[in-house]
């Protein structure tokens, strides 16, 4: 059976759970190869090898010096030398510009933000704020596929995760955008925004850069804390957080909207949420369209009454 | 310096959007075309990148007969000219295919950096920006939220999910932004005005340097199979709060076992 390549997202050792998802996916395929950039591939082999990868490709942290180029090149490479049938990466914003890259390099296509894929590497994609779902192909080349977190539910499969070192030589021109600085603004230990599985977002309704009532809504639940646009561009949320078509796309199992009216502008980042909690003032806002549950009334009423009734029913 | 900015019409996210039945392609006439947001944040650049360093901002848009538009709109914002590549053989084109074209664009004008929006909102991809740099072989400096350059140094905060990476490059270079890098100014009259005298030099395929057997939906790298409307979602509950709406909320995250 031919090898299916992951690229796999990792955080001090750890395995982000989209991996695992990825590998999942990728058993449909063919045979799950992870491929590990950086280091710590000692500690995260045992995730991988519970979620069927039967290799395990590691390079080393240098690839990581330069902007996406030389991730690209491994993966290239690896595709090449081992015939892979696909290539799948998680949808994150850097990992789809490997994607991009890597499609370029082998004369491939590669489809983005997909929320499934079958065995013969078709994929499904929620278009348009999620009013029209489309399934696509690769035409040409070894197809890569972007998969969002949070879409296909992940599956334990052993696998030998058989470790090998691959090396590659960066090319100069892989090197020219040099990452000469990082810097964390990541605020206290919530789960990452795209990851997870509970999400609580404040909007507009928030009403200032107070956004203790949706971070302490979203602490109770152990959830990621988002934001609208409108909230955003106020200045009472860093960027990063913000949901919606310019900003993150989520896929959450539980979305809780918080002054949040739900324009198509929010909607496209969220749509595909499995379960939907709406708190609004105004009884008329689109979000409760979308709504498993809506309560028409003030958040920073309704938002630390639910906190507090969270943390009693724990 | 002299910038070029990659602007995109697209379908006005406020309207209903739909795709062709026959081709499956975006149905152009079904919406409104609109500049794409993000490319309005690069305009804005160029024109601050301009105004420190001198230089030309010539807009490059690939589209149909409608993309005049937006070129207009652009011009309007205050770029100097724009080039259009205008060509039926394009229409379809994936991604992948529109930064090839876009890059064999390039070839035919003189600049120092590239600027375009992160994605589009229309497909979503992402992924132009990081396809050009590989077919130009220039440096990538996407999803950046600041821009500086000094002399023949470019340097970028670049968006990360944890915060930025500070990134360093030599021009020439290929730049994408995100909407914290600025706010796009409104046209005055009178640039609306100076607008309508400004050069459009409107390219064929071949004029723009771009091999029509690697463009166009007939050789795409990818291929729509089907698609259909999404299922509604169910019919939700909603309820005013009478001073229990926190505890109702409880009960159905209870219920469906979050809590």
């Amino acid at each position: 059976m031919a090898e299916v390549l992951v690229l796999v997202d990792h955080v001090d050792g750890q395995v982000k759970k989209v991996t695992t998802e990825l590998l999942t996916a990728a058993r449909r395929i063919g045979e799950p190869a992870a491929v590990w950039v950086g280091d710590g591939a000692e500690s995260g082999r045992a995730a991988l090898a519970e979620y069927g990868a039967e290799k395990v490709y590691v390079a080393t942290a240098e690839l990581n010096d330069h902007v996406v180029a030389p991730k690209a090149e491994l993966l290239a490479k690896l595709a090449q030398d081992k015939g892979a049938a696909a290539i799948l990466v998680s949808a994150t914003a850097e990992n789809k510009e490997i994607a991009g890259r890597t499609a370029v390099k082998l004369g491939s296509g590669v489809l983005t933000d997909v929320v499934d894929v079958n065995a013969d590497v078709v994929a499904e994609h929620s278009i348009f704020g999620g009013a029209t779902i489309t399934h696509a192909r690769v035409r040409t080349g070894v197809p890569i596929v972007a998969v969002r977190p949070n879409s296909v539910p992940a599956e334990a499969a052993s696998g030998a995760a058989a470790e090998e070192a691959v090396s590659v030589e960066v090319s100069d021109a892989a090197k020219t955008a040099r990452v000469v600085e990082r810097v964390n603004e990541e605020q206290g230990e919530r789960p990452e925004l795209t990851e997870a599985a509970i999400v609580v977002s404040g909007g507009r309704g928030v009403g200032s850069d107070d956004f203790s009532v949706v971070e302490d809504l979203a602490d109770s639940l152990g959830a990621a804390v988002g934001a609208s646009r409108a909230a955003v561009d106020s200045g009472w949320y860093p960027n990063q957080f913000q949901v919606g078509q310019t900003g993150k796309t989520v896929s959450p199992n539980l979305y809780v909207a918080l002054g949040i009216s739900g324009a198509i502008q929010h909607r496209a980042g969220m749509q595909t949420a499995k379960n939907i909690v709406a708190v609004n003032k105004d009884p008329e806002a689109p979000i409760f369209e979308l709504a498993d549950y809506g309560v028409v009334g003030d958040l920073h009423k309704v938002a630390p009454q639910l906190t507090e009734e969270i943390k009693k029913r724990k | 310096m002299n910038i070029v900015v990659l602007v995109k019409q697209v379908p006005d996210t406020a309207t209903e959007r739909k795709l062709n039945a026959d081709d499956k392609t975006l149905d152009r006439a079904a919406s409104d075309g609109v500049i794409n947001e993000l490319d309005e944040y690069a305009i804005e650049e160029a024109l601050q990148l301009k105004e420190k360093h001198g230089g030309e901002v010539t807009i490059l848009t690939m589209g149909p007969d409608q993309a005049t538009d937006s070129i207009r709109k652009a011009l309007s914002m205050g770029a100097d000219k724009a080039v259009f590549v205008n060509d039926d053989a394009l229409h379809g084109s994936d991604s992948l295919q529109t930064a090839y074209a876009l890059a064999q664009a390039l070839g035919t004008i003189e600049y120092d950096v590239v600027v375009l929006g992160s994605e589009s909102t229309d497909a979503r991809t992402g992924v132009v920006g990081a396809a050009l740099a590989e077919y130009l072989g220039l440096p990538q400096l996407t999803f950046a939220r600041k821009v500086d350059v000094d002399g023949s140094t470019i340097r970028i905060q670049r968006q990360t999910d944890y915060g930025y990476d500070v990134v360093e490059a030599q021009l020439p270079a290929v730049v994408s932004v995100v909407e914290k890098i600025n706010e796009p100014r409104y046209p005055s009259f009178k640039l609306i005005m100076q607008a309508k005298k400004k050069p459009v030099d409107k390219k064929s395929a071949a004029d723009a340097g771009i091999d029509t057997a690697r463009v166009g939906l007939a050789n795409a790298t990818t291929e729509t199979v089907d698609f259909d409307a999404a299922p509604p979602r169910a019919a939700g509950t909603v309820v005013k709060d009478e001073g229990d709406g926190g505890a109702k909320i409880a009960d159905f995250l209870v219920e469906k076992k979050f809590v």
